[in-house]
């Protein structure tokens, strides 16, 4: 597996392009890279062949939502937003941190870090 | 008419699982549906950082038990492909059996579900009887019913005695038998058409522009199905994907029903060709690198993410259920159909929230 690094600012255009190539949207994974950086690894598929796309970011960055390309995107990036404190911008339906966790729990945890991420609000 | 905003779930009778849907509704017709999750979350990727790559093998069989062990041959297949071990053929092979005798078993299930949630009980109950024999070829030849832990890194734990197979292939006969038996019941009877015909219709376009998986996406027309990857001992076994156009409830039941059918002769084939030889290889080192793949669930594609650095303890385990990808085509199939609807459309994509939430 070799995943191709992108960057934020290219990062819907190139799904845009990857989508208009016929492929189509699994997952996207995230880890905990060093105690400043995460790592979004997209995958997509095309003709049963998995494509993989990689993208590091400081743990307070926010992240160009997916979804306005591919709409299936909302719910591992909400659920992204949970465990990793990553904020998607355009992400929609947003649950602000609340997919797994009511939004009647005070969260500020990041479960998946081992070093915590500061949540932003709203 | 004002719109109502209505809690489904997490409990509701035809709800095996707990989901949350908030359905918006206008007099008795579904204008939206919101999914909430975190009923059963359990974090289980985290726990890598506390079982060792050989122990996460346990863990994974328990992110679902009714395919648990496709679960484990993905978990292991990952990891077998970072320490470049190559599975014994036989051990191949019995992946193979295992694998499809627990789609039937799953489908099975599944089926009397279906059945129940538009009332059907009598269908239900036959359902969940013919299940019973898969259940036994379990106990017998793992020592388990549902999770049957047969596997390890490096091929199987168990093995399959001739006398075994024959007998296997002898309740098989019977499964297929009885199932043929209610084929007409379950796909040509005018109740089943009347719940189920035109309910939750997901176009080809829609499931697969929302990422939908497995029989969901079967049953809207795109024969896409990861046994095609020819992984394990696939690479010998003829196979095509079930496909259904209905792109409805119907649709969905359809394919399950034909899978199953399909999952015995892919098991009694398997059998047949059943090679001699060792059913493990030998392990030796620690996983270092990364790799994704995936293999084909009773509820669709499965994709498994892990990252090794060479120690005891993984780096990073993710796991892509196909529950979790086809409930974004869910909350498209809901909008438009009627309140009464709902329980056989939710059903309708075999819903397994703890595969989902891990």
């Amino acid at each position: 597996m070799n995943p191709v690094d992108m960057t934020t600012e290219t990062l819907r255009q190139q799904a845009k392009q990857i989508k208009a190539d016929g492929c189509r949207f699994v997952t996207v994974t995230c880890l905990e890279e060093t105690e400043d950086t995460l790592a979004l690894i997209y995958h997509f598929e095309k003709n049963l062949e998995l494509f993989h796309y990689r993208v590091r970011i400081p743990k307070d960055k926010v992240v160009p939502s997916l979804c306005p390309v591919f709409s299936a995107a909302f719910l591992v990036e909400n659920e992204i937003r949970d465990q990793f404190g990553v904020t998607f911008e355009d992400l929609e339906p947003d649950f602000n941190g609340t997919l797994y966790f009511g939004d009647s729990d005070v969260v500020t945890a990041t479960p998946f870090c081992r070093f915590g991420v500061k949540r932003a609000d709203g | 008419m004002s719109n109502t905003i209505l809690p489904f779930g997490p409990q509701h009778p035809v709800l095996p699982e707990p989901i949350h849907l908030s359905l918006t509704v206008e007099d008795e017709v579904v204008r939206q549906a919101v999914p909430a999750l975190g009923y059963v979350h359990r974090g289980l990727e985290m726990l890598t950082r506390k079982k060792d790559f050989h122990q996460m093998i346990q863990v994974v069989e328990r992110v679902c038990g009714i395919c648990s062990m496709m679960h484990a041959m993905c978990y292991c297949r990952g990891i077998e492909t970072l320490m470049d071990i190559e599975v014994p053929r036989r051990a191949q092979f019995l992946r193979v059996i295992w694998s499809e005798l627990h789609r039937i078993h799953s489908h099975l299930l599944w089926l009397g579900l279906y059945a129940d949630s538009f009332g059907f009980e009598s269908v239900f109950m036959q359902f969940w009887k013919i299940r019973e024999r898969i259940m036994d070829i379990n106990e017998a030849t793992a020592g388990n019913r549902v999770i049957v832990s047969v596997n390890r890194v490096g091929g199987v734990r168990r093995d399959l005695s001739p006398s075994q197979c024959w007998w296997i292939g002898e309740q098989l006969d019977e499964v297929e038998t009885e199932l043929k038996a209610i084929e007409s019941t379950m796909l040509d009877n005018y109740t089943v058409k009347k719940r189920t015909v035109g309910k939750g219709v997901l176009t080809k376009e829609d499931a697969w522009e929302l990422g939908a998986a497995g029989p969901t996406l079967r049953g809207s027309g795109i024969a896409r199905d990861m046994r095609e990857l020819k992984y394990e001992a696939l690479d010998e076994l003829e196979f095509e994907p079930v496909v259904e156009t209905g792109g409805d409830a119907y649709a969905r039941g359809a394919v399950r029903f034909k899978e199953t059918l399909q999952s015995i002769d892919l098991v009694r084939r398997a059998m047949a060709r059943l090679p001699g030889g060792e059913t493990a290889a030998k392990v030796k080192g620690k996983p270092e690198g990364e790799t994704a793949l995936r293999v084909e669930q009773p509820r669709g594609e499965c994709m498994y993410y892990i990252k090794a650095d060479g120690s005891r303890f993984l780096d990073r385990l993710r796991i892509r259920t196909p529950t979790f990808a086809n409930i974004p085509p869910l909350t498209a199939m809901l909008p438009g159909i009627e309140l009464a609807d709902v329980p056989v459309v939710v059903l309708s994509i075999d819903p397994c929230i703890s595969c989902t939430e891990r």
